[in-house]
Protein backbone atom coordinates (compact mmCIF):
# COMPACT_ATOMS: atom_id res chain seq x y z
CA UNK A 1 0.00 0.00 0.00
CA UNK A 2 2.55 2.30 0.74
CA UNK A 3 4.99 1.48 -2.22
CA UNK A 4 1.38 2.34 -4.06
CA UNK A 5 1.27 5.41 -2.64
CA UNK A 6 4.76 6.47 -3.08
CA UNK A 7 4.38 5.37 -6.78
CA UNK A 8 1.54 8.16 -7.00
CA UNK A 9 3.33 10.77 -5.67
CA UNK A 10 6.37 10.17 -8.05
CA UNK A 11 3.68 10.22 -10.60
CA UNK A 12 1.84 13.45 -9.38
CA UNK A 13 5.23 14.97 -8.70
CA UNK A 14 5.86 14.50 -12.44
CA UNK A 15 3.00 15.36 -14.13
CA UNK A 16 2.82 18.97 -12.09
CA UNK A 17 6.44 19.87 -13.10
CA UNK A 18 5.51 18.34 -16.44
CA UNK A 19 2.17 20.61 -16.86
CA UNK A 20 3.99 23.75 -15.43
CA UNK A 21 6.94 23.55 -17.48
CA UNK A 22 5.92 25.40 -20.72
CA UNK A 23 4.64 28.57 -18.50
CA UNK A 24 7.86 28.24 -16.22
CA UNK A 25 10.06 28.61 -19.43
CA UNK A 26 7.94 31.61 -20.74
CA UNK A 27 8.19 33.04 -17.56
CA UNK A 28 11.57 32.60 -17.39
CA UNK A 29 12.46 34.04 -20.01
CA UNK A 30 9.99 36.89 -19.99
CA UNK A 31 9.78 37.92 -16.22
CA UNK A 32 12.32 36.41 -13.81
CA UNK A 33 15.50 36.15 -16.34
CA UNK A 34 15.12 39.62 -17.33
CA UNK A 35 14.64 41.45 -13.96
CA UNK A 36 17.39 40.06 -12.89
CA UNK A 37 19.34 40.63 -16.09
CA UNK A 38 17.74 44.75 -15.17
CA UNK A 39 19.81 44.58 -11.86
CA UNK A 40 22.91 43.15 -13.18
CA UNK A 41 22.94 45.89 -15.99
CA UNK A 42 22.07 48.46 -13.80
CA UNK A 43 25.82 47.69 -12.21
CA UNK A 44 27.68 48.24 -15.26
CA UNK A 45 28.38 51.44 -17.47
CA UNK A 46 27.41 52.57 -20.59
CA UNK A 47 30.22 50.43 -23.12
CA UNK A 48 31.48 52.80 -25.63
CA UNK A 49 33.40 51.92 -28.62
CA UNK A 50 36.78 52.82 -26.79
CA UNK A 51 35.62 52.02 -23.08
CA UNK A 52 34.13 48.58 -22.21
CA UNK A 53 31.32 48.23 -19.63
CA UNK A 54 32.94 47.86 -16.35
CA UNK A 55 31.36 47.57 -13.10
CA UNK A 56 30.37 50.33 -11.23
CA UNK A 57 28.42 49.58 -8.54
CA UNK A 58 25.77 51.94 -7.58
CA UNK A 59 27.66 54.95 -9.77
CA UNK A 60 24.26 54.64 -12.55
CA UNK A 61 21.51 55.22 -9.54
CA UNK A 62 23.63 58.08 -7.86
CA UNK A 63 24.28 59.59 -11.55
CA UNK A 64 20.39 59.55 -11.64
CA UNK A 65 20.22 60.85 -8.63
CA UNK A 66 22.32 64.03 -9.63
CA UNK A 67 19.95 64.13 -12.96
CA UNK A 68 17.57 66.99 -12.47
CA UNK A 69 15.08 65.77 -15.07
CA UNK A 70 14.58 62.47 -13.31
CA UNK A 71 13.57 64.22 -10.26
CA UNK A 72 10.93 65.87 -12.20
CA UNK A 73 9.56 63.02 -13.48
CA UNK A 74 9.39 61.59 -10.03
CA UNK A 75 7.60 64.18 -9.02
CA UNK A 76 5.30 64.13 -11.93
CA UNK A 77 4.36 60.90 -11.47
CA UNK A 78 3.77 61.00 -7.55
CA UNK A 79 1.58 63.69 -8.47
CA UNK A 80 -0.07 61.61 -11.68
CA UNK A 81 -0.39 58.59 -8.82
CA UNK A 82 -1.26 61.22 -6.01
CA UNK A 83 -4.33 62.98 -8.15
CA UNK A 84 -5.38 60.03 -10.33
CA UNK A 85 -6.07 56.94 -7.52
CA UNK A 86 -8.83 58.87 -5.48
CA UNK A 87 -10.24 61.30 -8.07
CA UNK A 88 -11.04 58.04 -10.13
CA UNK A 89 -11.58 56.08 -7.05
CA UNK A 90 -14.32 58.90 -6.17
CA UNK A 91 -15.85 59.34 -9.32
CA UNK A 92 -16.17 55.62 -9.75
CA UNK A 93 -18.15 55.71 -6.60
CA UNK A 94 -20.38 58.34 -7.80
CA UNK A 95 -21.22 56.15 -10.72
CA UNK A 96 -21.99 52.77 -9.08
CA UNK A 97 -24.18 54.74 -6.84
CA UNK A 98 -25.79 56.48 -9.04
CA UNK A 99 -25.85 53.10 -11.68
CA UNK A 100 -27.07 51.21 -8.83
CA UNK A 101 -29.78 53.76 -8.09
CA UNK A 102 -33.21 53.86 -9.67
CA UNK A 103 -32.91 56.34 -12.16
CA UNK A 104 -33.72 57.09 -15.64
CA UNK A 105 -31.47 56.07 -18.57
CA UNK A 106 -29.79 53.86 -16.36
CA UNK A 107 -28.65 51.46 -19.40
CA UNK A 108 -27.83 54.12 -21.22
CA UNK A 109 -25.66 56.03 -17.83
CA UNK A 110 -24.16 52.37 -17.25
CA UNK A 111 -22.59 52.34 -21.09
CA UNK A 112 -21.58 55.80 -20.90
CA UNK A 113 -19.50 55.26 -17.94
CA UNK A 114 -17.45 52.38 -19.13
CA UNK A 115 -17.15 52.66 -22.74
CA UNK A 116 -14.24 54.48 -22.17
CA UNK A 117 -12.36 50.98 -20.74
CA UNK A 118 -12.67 49.68 -24.44
CA UNK A 119 -10.90 52.14 -26.11
CA UNK A 120 -7.47 52.16 -27.04
CA UNK A 121 -5.43 54.58 -24.73
CA UNK A 122 -4.18 56.02 -28.36
CA UNK A 123 -7.72 55.92 -29.16
CA UNK A 124 -8.23 58.25 -26.23
CA UNK A 125 -5.90 60.57 -26.58
CA UNK A 126 -7.03 60.88 -30.02
CA UNK A 127 -10.27 62.05 -28.76
CA UNK A 128 -9.03 63.77 -26.34
CA UNK A 129 -6.43 65.98 -28.85
CA UNK A 130 -9.86 67.24 -30.31
CA UNK A 131 -10.78 68.67 -27.16
CA UNK A 132 -7.35 70.19 -26.37
CA UNK A 133 -6.34 71.43 -29.44
CA UNK A 134 -5.50 75.39 -28.94
CA UNK A 135 -7.83 78.16 -30.78
CA UNK A 136 -9.83 74.59 -32.83
CA UNK A 137 -10.24 72.52 -29.38
CA UNK A 138 -13.81 72.10 -28.02
CA UNK A 139 -12.24 73.70 -24.65
CA UNK A 140 -11.35 76.71 -26.23
CA UNK A 141 -14.81 76.94 -28.39
CA UNK A 142 -16.38 76.37 -25.00
CA UNK A 143 -14.60 79.46 -23.03
CA UNK A 144 -14.66 81.49 -26.05
CA UNK A 145 -18.20 81.70 -25.74
CA UNK A 146 -17.61 83.29 -22.10
CA UNK A 147 -14.62 85.41 -23.60
CA UNK A 148 -12.17 83.51 -21.97
CA UNK A 149 -8.53 83.79 -24.01
CA UNK A 150 -7.22 80.58 -25.94
CA UNK A 151 -5.27 78.50 -23.88
CA UNK A 152 -2.75 75.77 -25.12
CA UNK A 153 -3.45 72.85 -22.62
CA UNK A 154 -1.50 70.47 -23.97
CA UNK A 155 1.60 73.26 -24.74
CA UNK A 156 2.41 74.84 -21.72
CA UNK A 157 4.30 73.11 -18.28
CA UNK A 158 1.35 74.36 -16.07
CA UNK A 159 -1.41 72.47 -17.60
CA UNK A 160 0.09 69.50 -19.93
CA UNK A 161 0.16 67.31 -16.66
CA UNK A 162 -3.26 68.20 -15.63
CA UNK A 163 -4.55 67.88 -19.39
CA UNK A 164 -3.24 64.17 -18.94
CA UNK A 165 -4.32 63.24 -15.81
CA UNK A 166 -7.71 63.86 -17.06
CA UNK A 167 -7.59 61.79 -19.48
CA UNK A 168 -5.92 58.94 -17.04
CA UNK A 169 -9.30 59.26 -15.00
CA UNK A 170 -11.89 59.55 -18.16
CA UNK A 171 -10.30 55.71 -19.43
CA UNK A 172 -10.23 54.42 -15.67
CA UNK A 173 -13.26 55.50 -13.75
CA UNK A 174 -15.88 53.96 -15.63
CA UNK A 175 -13.64 50.37 -15.21
CA UNK A 176 -13.36 50.77 -11.40
CA UNK A 177 -16.73 51.39 -11.32
CA UNK A 178 -17.99 47.90 -12.30
CA UNK A 179 -16.47 46.53 -9.44
CA UNK A 180 -18.04 48.87 -7.15
CA UNK A 181 -21.76 47.99 -8.48
CA UNK A 182 -20.57 44.43 -7.87
CA UNK A 183 -20.40 44.71 -4.20
CA UNK A 184 -22.95 47.22 -4.07
CA UNK A 185 -25.36 44.68 -5.14
CA UNK A 186 -24.34 42.00 -2.55
CA UNK A 187 -25.27 44.65 0.34
CA UNK A 188 -28.59 43.35 1.59
CA UNK A 189 -31.68 44.89 1.28
CA UNK A 190 -32.70 45.29 4.92
CA UNK A 191 -30.10 47.06 6.15
CA UNK A 192 -31.29 49.73 3.72
CA UNK A 193 -34.81 48.90 5.26
CA UNK A 194 -33.41 48.90 8.77
CA UNK A 195 -31.58 52.43 8.15
CA UNK A 196 -35.19 53.80 7.01
CA UNK A 197 -36.91 52.64 9.97
CA UNK A 198 -34.19 54.44 12.38
CA UNK A 199 -34.89 57.74 10.36
CA UNK A 200 -30.98 57.74 9.21
CA UNK A 201 -30.74 60.08 6.30
CA UNK A 202 -29.60 58.49 3.12
CA UNK A 203 -25.89 60.45 3.32
CA UNK A 204 -25.79 58.63 7.19
CA UNK A 205 -26.72 55.16 5.31
CA UNK A 206 -24.02 55.75 2.48
CA UNK A 207 -21.34 57.11 5.29
CA UNK A 208 -22.05 54.21 7.78
CA UNK A 209 -23.23 51.46 6.29
CA UNK A 210 -22.27 51.58 3.06
CA UNK A 211 -18.92 52.55 2.74
CA UNK A 212 -17.04 50.32 5.29
CA UNK A 213 -18.97 47.67 3.67
CA UNK A 214 -16.69 48.82 0.35
CA UNK A 215 -14.14 49.02 1.94
CA UNK A 216 -12.62 45.94 0.40
CA UNK A 217 -13.09 46.93 -2.80
CA UNK A 218 -11.75 50.42 -2.51
CA UNK A 219 -8.71 48.57 -1.01
CA UNK A 220 -8.91 46.23 -4.49
CA UNK A 221 -9.62 49.52 -6.65
CA UNK A 222 -6.38 51.27 -4.85
CA UNK A 223 -3.77 48.84 -5.69
CA UNK A 224 -5.03 48.81 -9.55
CA UNK A 225 -5.17 52.25 -10.07
CA UNK A 226 -1.30 52.30 -8.00
CA UNK A 227 -0.19 50.14 -10.84
CA UNK A 228 -1.98 52.01 -13.26
CA UNK A 229 -0.35 55.03 -12.38
CA UNK A 230 3.05 53.54 -13.39
CA UNK A 231 1.42 51.65 -16.84
CA UNK A 232 -0.51 54.11 -18.11
CA UNK A 233 1.43 56.35 -19.99
CA UNK A 234 0.50 55.27 -23.93
CA UNK A 235 -1.43 59.04 -24.17
CA UNK A 236 1.79 60.72 -23.41
CA UNK A 237 3.05 59.18 -27.29
CA UNK A 238 0.06 61.41 -28.73
CA UNK A 239 -0.63 63.88 -26.25
CA UNK A 240 3.01 65.96 -25.30
CA UNK A 241 5.66 63.51 -25.48
CA UNK A 242 6.09 63.95 -21.99
CA UNK A 243 6.79 68.16 -22.66
CA UNK A 244 6.88 70.90 -22.71
CA UNK A 245 10.09 70.63 -20.68
CA UNK A 246 9.57 67.57 -18.89
CA UNK A 247 6.13 68.57 -17.84
CA UNK A 248 4.07 65.83 -18.35
CA UNK A 249 6.76 63.13 -18.50
CA UNK A 250 6.30 59.74 -16.32
CA UNK A 251 8.62 57.46 -15.35
CA UNK A 252 7.66 54.63 -17.67
CA UNK A 253 7.99 57.12 -20.59
CA UNK A 254 11.39 58.35 -19.16
CA UNK A 255 12.50 54.75 -19.07
CA UNK A 256 11.38 54.14 -22.56
CA UNK A 257 13.49 57.26 -23.83
CA UNK A 258 16.29 56.27 -22.09
CA UNK A 259 16.51 53.09 -23.67
CA UNK A 260 15.34 53.71 -27.06
CA UNK A 261 15.96 57.35 -27.67
CA UNK A 262 19.08 57.75 -25.84
CA UNK A 263 20.31 54.19 -25.87
CA UNK A 264 21.36 54.48 -21.83
CA UNK A 265 20.27 50.75 -20.84
CA UNK A 266 22.07 51.09 -17.70
CA UNK A 267 20.11 54.63 -16.64
CA UNK A 268 16.80 52.87 -17.84
CA UNK A 269 17.97 49.91 -15.52
CA UNK A 270 18.54 51.13 -12.81
CA UNK A 271 14.71 53.32 -13.33
CA UNK A 272 13.55 50.26 -13.71
CA UNK A 273 14.70 48.27 -10.46
CA UNK A 274 13.48 51.64 -8.59
CA UNK A 275 10.09 51.06 -10.07
CA UNK A 276 10.43 47.17 -9.62
CA UNK A 277 10.99 48.23 -5.80
CA UNK A 278 8.43 49.94 -5.81
CA UNK A 279 6.14 48.05 -6.92
CA UNK A 280 7.56 45.38 -4.83
CA UNK A 281 6.45 47.06 -1.87
CA UNK A 282 2.49 47.37 -2.96
CA UNK A 283 2.61 43.58 -3.84
CA UNK A 284 4.16 42.84 -0.24
CA UNK A 285 1.56 45.21 1.27
CA UNK A 286 -0.91 44.16 -0.31
CA UNK A 287 -0.24 40.10 0.38
CA UNK A 288 0.90 40.74 4.38
CA UNK A 289 -1.42 43.42 5.54
CA UNK A 290 -4.70 43.49 3.24
CA UNK A 291 -5.35 40.68 2.09
CA UNK A 292 -6.19 39.93 5.59
CA UNK A 293 -8.94 42.38 6.18
CA UNK A 294 -10.11 41.95 2.35
CA UNK A 295 -10.87 38.19 2.81
CA UNK A 296 -14.25 38.43 4.94
CA UNK A 297 -16.65 38.80 1.88
CA UNK B 1 -38.38 66.54 -1.09
CA UNK B 2 -37.77 62.97 -1.95
CA UNK B 3 -39.01 63.40 -5.76
CA UNK B 4 -36.24 66.07 -5.57
CA UNK B 5 -33.39 64.19 -4.56
CA UNK B 6 -34.66 61.78 -7.21
CA UNK B 7 -34.26 64.26 -9.82
CA UNK B 8 -31.22 65.64 -8.82
CA UNK B 9 -29.77 61.94 -8.75
CA UNK B 10 -31.39 61.38 -12.71
CA UNK B 11 -30.11 64.50 -13.59
CA UNK B 12 -26.26 64.30 -12.20
CA UNK B 13 -25.84 60.78 -13.48
CA UNK B 14 -26.67 61.82 -16.64
CA UNK B 15 -24.87 64.76 -16.81
CA UNK B 16 -22.11 62.85 -15.53
CA UNK B 17 -22.69 60.45 -18.42
CA UNK B 18 -22.80 62.62 -21.09
CA UNK B 19 -19.96 64.42 -20.40
CA UNK B 20 -18.04 60.69 -20.34
CA UNK B 21 -18.96 60.38 -24.02
CA UNK B 22 -18.33 63.24 -25.29
CA UNK B 23 -15.07 62.56 -26.38
CA UNK B 24 -16.65 60.13 -28.82
CA UNK B 25 -19.26 61.92 -29.98
CA UNK B 26 -16.86 64.72 -30.66
CA UNK B 27 -15.14 62.38 -32.90
CA UNK B 28 -18.36 60.94 -34.49
CA UNK B 29 -19.04 64.60 -35.24
CA UNK B 30 -15.90 65.56 -36.46
CA UNK B 31 -15.49 62.60 -38.48
CA UNK B 32 -19.04 63.04 -40.25
CA UNK B 33 -18.21 66.40 -41.44
CA UNK B 34 -15.34 68.55 -42.80
CA UNK B 35 -13.00 70.04 -40.60
CA UNK B 36 -13.45 73.41 -41.18
CA UNK B 37 -17.38 72.54 -40.01
CA UNK B 38 -16.75 70.22 -37.37
CA UNK B 39 -13.99 72.92 -35.71
CA UNK B 40 -17.06 75.81 -35.98
CA UNK B 41 -19.34 73.19 -34.58
CA UNK B 42 -21.70 73.92 -37.52
CA UNK B 43 -24.72 72.43 -36.18
CA UNK B 44 -26.65 72.38 -40.13
CA UNK B 45 -23.55 71.45 -42.00
CA UNK B 46 -24.17 68.62 -44.52
CA UNK B 47 -22.31 65.22 -43.45
CA UNK B 48 -20.29 63.34 -45.37
CA UNK B 49 -17.88 60.21 -45.27
CA UNK B 50 -15.13 61.77 -47.20
CA UNK B 51 -12.89 61.87 -44.15
CA UNK B 52 -12.86 58.11 -43.86
CA UNK B 53 -12.34 57.87 -47.59
CA UNK B 54 -9.37 60.23 -46.55
CA UNK B 55 -8.03 57.99 -43.85
CA UNK B 56 -8.14 54.58 -45.01
CA UNK B 57 -6.37 55.73 -48.38
CA UNK B 58 -3.92 57.12 -46.02
CA UNK B 59 -2.44 53.80 -44.13
CA UNK B 60 -2.21 49.74 -44.81
CA UNK B 61 -5.25 49.98 -42.49
CA UNK B 62 -6.43 46.23 -43.63
CA UNK B 63 -2.97 45.01 -42.72
CA UNK B 64 -2.85 46.47 -39.41
CA UNK B 65 -6.53 44.71 -38.69
CA UNK B 66 -4.90 41.80 -40.12
CA UNK B 67 -1.97 41.93 -37.77
CA UNK B 68 -3.80 43.15 -34.87
CA UNK B 69 -6.54 40.00 -34.76
CA UNK B 70 -3.55 37.85 -35.93
CA UNK B 71 -2.52 39.39 -32.67
CA UNK B 72 -4.57 38.61 -30.13
CA UNK B 73 -5.47 35.08 -31.61
CA UNK B 74 -1.73 33.83 -31.13
CA UNK B 75 -1.85 35.21 -27.38
CA UNK B 76 -4.92 33.79 -26.55
CA UNK B 77 -4.21 30.41 -28.34
CA UNK B 78 -0.92 30.42 -26.14
CA UNK B 79 -2.44 32.12 -23.06
CA UNK B 80 -5.24 29.15 -23.01
CA UNK B 81 -2.77 26.35 -23.50
CA UNK B 82 -0.06 27.50 -20.98
CA UNK B 83 -2.35 28.97 -18.19
CA UNK B 84 -4.59 25.65 -18.30
CA UNK B 85 -1.75 23.35 -17.90
CA UNK B 86 -0.18 25.61 -14.97
CA UNK B 87 -3.51 26.39 -13.31
CA UNK B 88 -4.33 22.92 -13.37
CA UNK B 89 -1.20 21.78 -12.10
CA UNK B 90 -1.43 24.16 -9.22
CA UNK B 91 -4.81 23.44 -8.62
CA UNK B 92 -5.36 19.76 -8.44
CA UNK B 93 -1.57 17.99 -8.24
CA UNK B 94 0.72 17.47 -5.37
CA UNK B 95 4.43 18.05 -6.06
CA UNK B 96 7.49 19.56 -3.65
CA UNK B 97 8.04 23.12 -4.97
CA UNK B 98 4.88 24.01 -5.81
CA UNK B 99 4.07 26.73 -2.90
CA UNK B 100 7.59 28.84 -3.92
CA UNK B 101 7.05 28.16 -7.36
CA UNK B 102 3.42 29.74 -7.14
CA UNK B 103 4.80 32.78 -4.87
CA UNK B 104 6.96 33.19 -8.14
CA UNK B 105 4.29 33.04 -10.31
CA UNK B 106 2.27 35.40 -8.14
CA UNK B 107 5.74 37.84 -8.16
CA UNK B 108 5.03 38.26 -11.73
CA UNK B 109 1.59 39.92 -11.37
CA UNK B 110 3.27 42.78 -10.12
CA UNK B 111 6.06 43.04 -11.92
CA UNK B 112 4.39 44.13 -15.21
CA UNK B 113 5.93 43.27 -18.81
CA UNK B 114 5.76 47.23 -19.35
CA UNK B 115 8.24 47.64 -17.02
CA UNK B 116 10.68 44.85 -18.50
CA UNK B 117 10.71 46.62 -21.93
CA UNK B 118 14.45 46.60 -21.93
CA UNK B 119 15.14 43.93 -21.32
CA UNK B 120 12.31 41.91 -22.78
CA UNK B 121 13.55 43.56 -25.93
CA UNK B 122 16.66 42.22 -25.90
CA UNK B 123 15.09 39.23 -24.90
CA UNK B 124 12.93 38.97 -28.30
CA UNK B 125 16.05 40.25 -29.90
CA UNK B 126 17.86 37.26 -29.37
CA UNK B 127 14.88 34.76 -29.97
CA UNK B 128 15.47 36.29 -33.45
CA UNK B 129 11.55 37.11 -33.00
CA UNK B 130 12.23 41.22 -33.37
CA UNK B 131 9.57 42.85 -36.00
CA UNK B 132 7.47 39.34 -35.66
CA UNK B 133 3.98 38.73 -34.39
CA UNK B 134 4.84 35.98 -32.19
CA UNK B 135 7.41 38.36 -30.69
CA UNK B 136 4.89 41.06 -29.49
CA UNK B 137 2.74 38.30 -28.40
CA UNK B 138 5.25 35.53 -26.79
CA UNK B 139 5.91 37.84 -23.51
CA UNK B 140 2.12 38.05 -22.36
CA UNK B 141 1.54 34.51 -23.01
CA UNK B 142 2.68 32.67 -19.53
CA UNK B 143 0.10 35.24 -17.58
CA UNK B 144 0.69 35.13 -14.04
CA UNK B 145 -2.82 36.64 -14.04
CA UNK B 146 -4.41 33.90 -16.25
CA UNK B 147 -2.68 30.86 -14.88
CA UNK B 148 -4.42 32.51 -11.15
CA UNK B 149 -7.65 32.43 -12.86
CA UNK B 150 -7.89 28.93 -14.22
CA UNK B 151 -6.43 27.88 -10.45
CA UNK B 152 -9.57 29.28 -8.97
CA UNK B 153 -11.69 27.96 -11.92
CA UNK B 154 -10.13 24.29 -11.55
CA UNK B 155 -10.26 24.56 -7.95
CA UNK B 156 -14.01 25.04 -8.01
CA UNK B 157 -14.79 21.93 -10.03
CA UNK B 158 -16.02 18.99 -7.15
CA UNK B 159 -12.94 16.02 -6.68
CA UNK B 160 -16.37 13.38 -7.36
CA UNK B 161 -16.26 13.72 -10.90
CA UNK B 162 -12.25 14.06 -11.05
CA UNK B 163 -12.40 10.39 -9.00
CA UNK B 164 -15.22 9.43 -11.34
CA UNK B 165 -13.35 9.75 -14.39
CA UNK B 166 -10.46 8.32 -12.97
CA UNK B 167 -12.42 5.08 -12.24
CA UNK B 168 -13.89 5.10 -15.72
CA UNK B 169 -10.12 4.58 -16.93
CA UNK B 170 -9.27 8.25 -17.91
CA UNK B 171 -5.68 9.37 -18.08
CA UNK B 172 -4.69 12.73 -15.97
CA UNK B 173 -4.81 14.71 -19.45
CA UNK B 174 -7.82 13.04 -20.14
CA UNK B 175 -9.28 14.03 -17.08
CA UNK B 176 -8.14 17.58 -17.41
CA UNK B 177 -9.62 17.81 -21.15
CA UNK B 178 -12.89 15.65 -20.76
CA UNK B 179 -14.02 17.29 -17.00
CA UNK B 180 -12.29 20.60 -16.06
CA UNK B 181 -11.73 22.38 -19.50
CA UNK B 182 -15.43 22.11 -19.95
CA UNK B 183 -16.53 22.96 -16.22
CA UNK B 184 -14.23 25.70 -16.63
CA UNK B 185 -16.23 27.19 -19.96
CA UNK B 186 -17.52 30.74 -18.22
CA UNK B 187 -13.71 31.16 -16.39
CA UNK B 188 -12.31 30.96 -20.88
CA UNK B 189 -15.06 33.52 -21.86
CA UNK B 190 -14.21 35.70 -19.54
CA UNK B 191 -10.44 35.33 -19.89
CA UNK B 192 -10.73 35.57 -23.78
CA UNK B 193 -12.92 38.91 -23.39
CA UNK B 194 -10.38 40.79 -21.18
CA UNK B 195 -7.10 39.21 -22.84
CA UNK B 196 -8.39 40.19 -26.03
CA UNK B 197 -9.50 43.98 -25.28
CA UNK B 198 -6.26 44.29 -23.30
CA UNK B 199 -4.13 43.35 -26.29
CA UNK B 200 -6.18 44.91 -29.08
CA UNK B 201 -5.68 48.13 -27.19
CA UNK B 202 -1.88 47.49 -26.39
CA UNK B 203 0.52 49.97 -27.06
CA UNK B 204 4.04 50.47 -26.10
CA UNK B 205 5.08 47.26 -26.11
CA UNK B 206 3.92 46.48 -29.73
CA UNK B 207 4.82 49.93 -30.45
CA UNK B 208 8.84 48.98 -29.35
CA UNK B 209 9.22 45.80 -31.20
CA UNK B 210 7.73 46.06 -34.54
CA UNK B 211 9.10 47.77 -37.30
CA UNK B 212 7.20 47.41 -40.57
CA UNK B 213 4.16 47.52 -41.13
CA UNK B 214 4.12 44.18 -41.95
CA UNK B 215 3.52 43.41 -37.98
CA UNK B 216 2.51 46.66 -36.98
CA UNK B 217 -0.82 46.51 -34.90
CA UNK B 218 -3.93 48.78 -35.11
CA UNK B 219 -2.56 50.94 -32.26
CA UNK B 220 0.59 51.44 -33.80
CA UNK B 221 -0.44 52.21 -37.04
CA UNK B 222 -2.59 54.58 -35.51
CA UNK B 223 -0.50 56.69 -33.51
CA UNK B 224 2.07 57.00 -37.04
CA UNK B 225 -1.30 58.01 -39.00
CA UNK B 226 -1.92 61.12 -36.68
CA UNK B 227 1.64 61.87 -35.65
CA UNK B 228 1.80 65.68 -36.04
CA UNK B 229 4.79 65.55 -38.21
CA UNK B 230 2.11 63.77 -41.32
CA UNK B 231 0.12 67.16 -40.94
CA UNK B 232 -3.26 65.16 -40.85
CA UNK B 233 -6.19 67.01 -40.06
CA UNK B 234 -8.48 66.30 -37.19
CA UNK B 235 -11.49 65.00 -39.21
CA UNK B 236 -9.22 62.67 -40.77
CA UNK B 237 -7.50 61.88 -37.15
CA UNK B 238 -11.45 61.36 -35.25
CA UNK B 239 -12.30 59.13 -38.41
CA UNK B 240 -9.11 56.55 -38.51
CA UNK B 241 -9.81 56.49 -34.63
CA UNK B 242 -13.18 55.80 -34.81
CA UNK B 243 -12.51 53.15 -37.28
CA UNK B 244 -9.66 51.66 -35.51
CA UNK B 245 -12.01 51.03 -32.18
CA UNK B 246 -15.02 50.26 -33.69
CA UNK B 247 -14.69 46.55 -33.83
CA UNK B 248 -14.24 46.23 -30.71
CA UNK B 249 -16.67 48.86 -29.38
CA UNK B 250 -19.23 47.40 -31.50
CA UNK B 251 -18.92 44.09 -29.97
CA UNK B 252 -18.44 45.87 -26.81
CA UNK B 253 -22.19 47.50 -27.36
CA UNK B 254 -23.75 43.95 -28.07
CA UNK B 255 -22.39 41.60 -25.87
CA UNK B 256 -22.21 44.30 -23.05
CA UNK B 257 -23.00 42.07 -20.66
CA UNK B 258 -20.97 39.49 -21.25
CA UNK B 259 -17.90 41.98 -21.19
CA UNK B 260 -19.15 43.56 -17.69
CA UNK B 261 -19.40 40.30 -16.18
CA UNK B 262 -16.06 39.35 -17.70
CA UNK B 263 -13.91 41.99 -15.88
CA UNK B 264 -15.80 41.13 -12.92
CA UNK B 265 -14.69 37.54 -12.52
CA UNK B 266 -11.22 38.56 -13.50
CA UNK B 267 -10.67 41.21 -11.47
CA UNK B 268 -12.48 39.84 -8.15
CA UNK B 269 -11.02 36.04 -8.17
Amino acid sequence: MSAHANLERRRQAIYGWLLLSPAAVLLTLFAFYPSVATLWSSLFSRGTRRKPTEFVGTENYAELFADPTFWIVVKNNLLYAGITIPVSIFIALSMALWANGKIRARGFVRTAYFTPTVLPMIAAANLWLFFYTPGLGVLDQIGSLFGLPSVNWLGQPETALWAIIIVTIWKEAGFFMIFYLAALQTIPADLKEAADIEGASRWTYTRRIVLPLLMPTTLFIAVNAMINSVKLIDHLFILTKGGPSDASKLILYYIYEMAFAFFDAPSAAAMTMMVIGVLGIVAAVQFLYLDKRTHYQ
Amino acid sequence: MKSLTKFMDSFGAILLAIIWISPLLFAFWAATHSTSDAVNLNVFSPWTLDNFRVAWAGAPWLKYFINTFMLVTVILIGQFFLTTLAGFAFAQLQFPGKDFVFILVLMQLFILPEVLIVENYAMISRLGLFDTILGVGMPYMASAFGIFLMRQAFKGVPIELHEAARIEGCGLLGILWRVYVPLAKPTYLAYALVSVSTHWNNFLWPLIVTNSPETRPLTVGLSIFGAPENGVDISVISAATLMSVAPLLIAFLIFQRQFVQAFLRAGIK
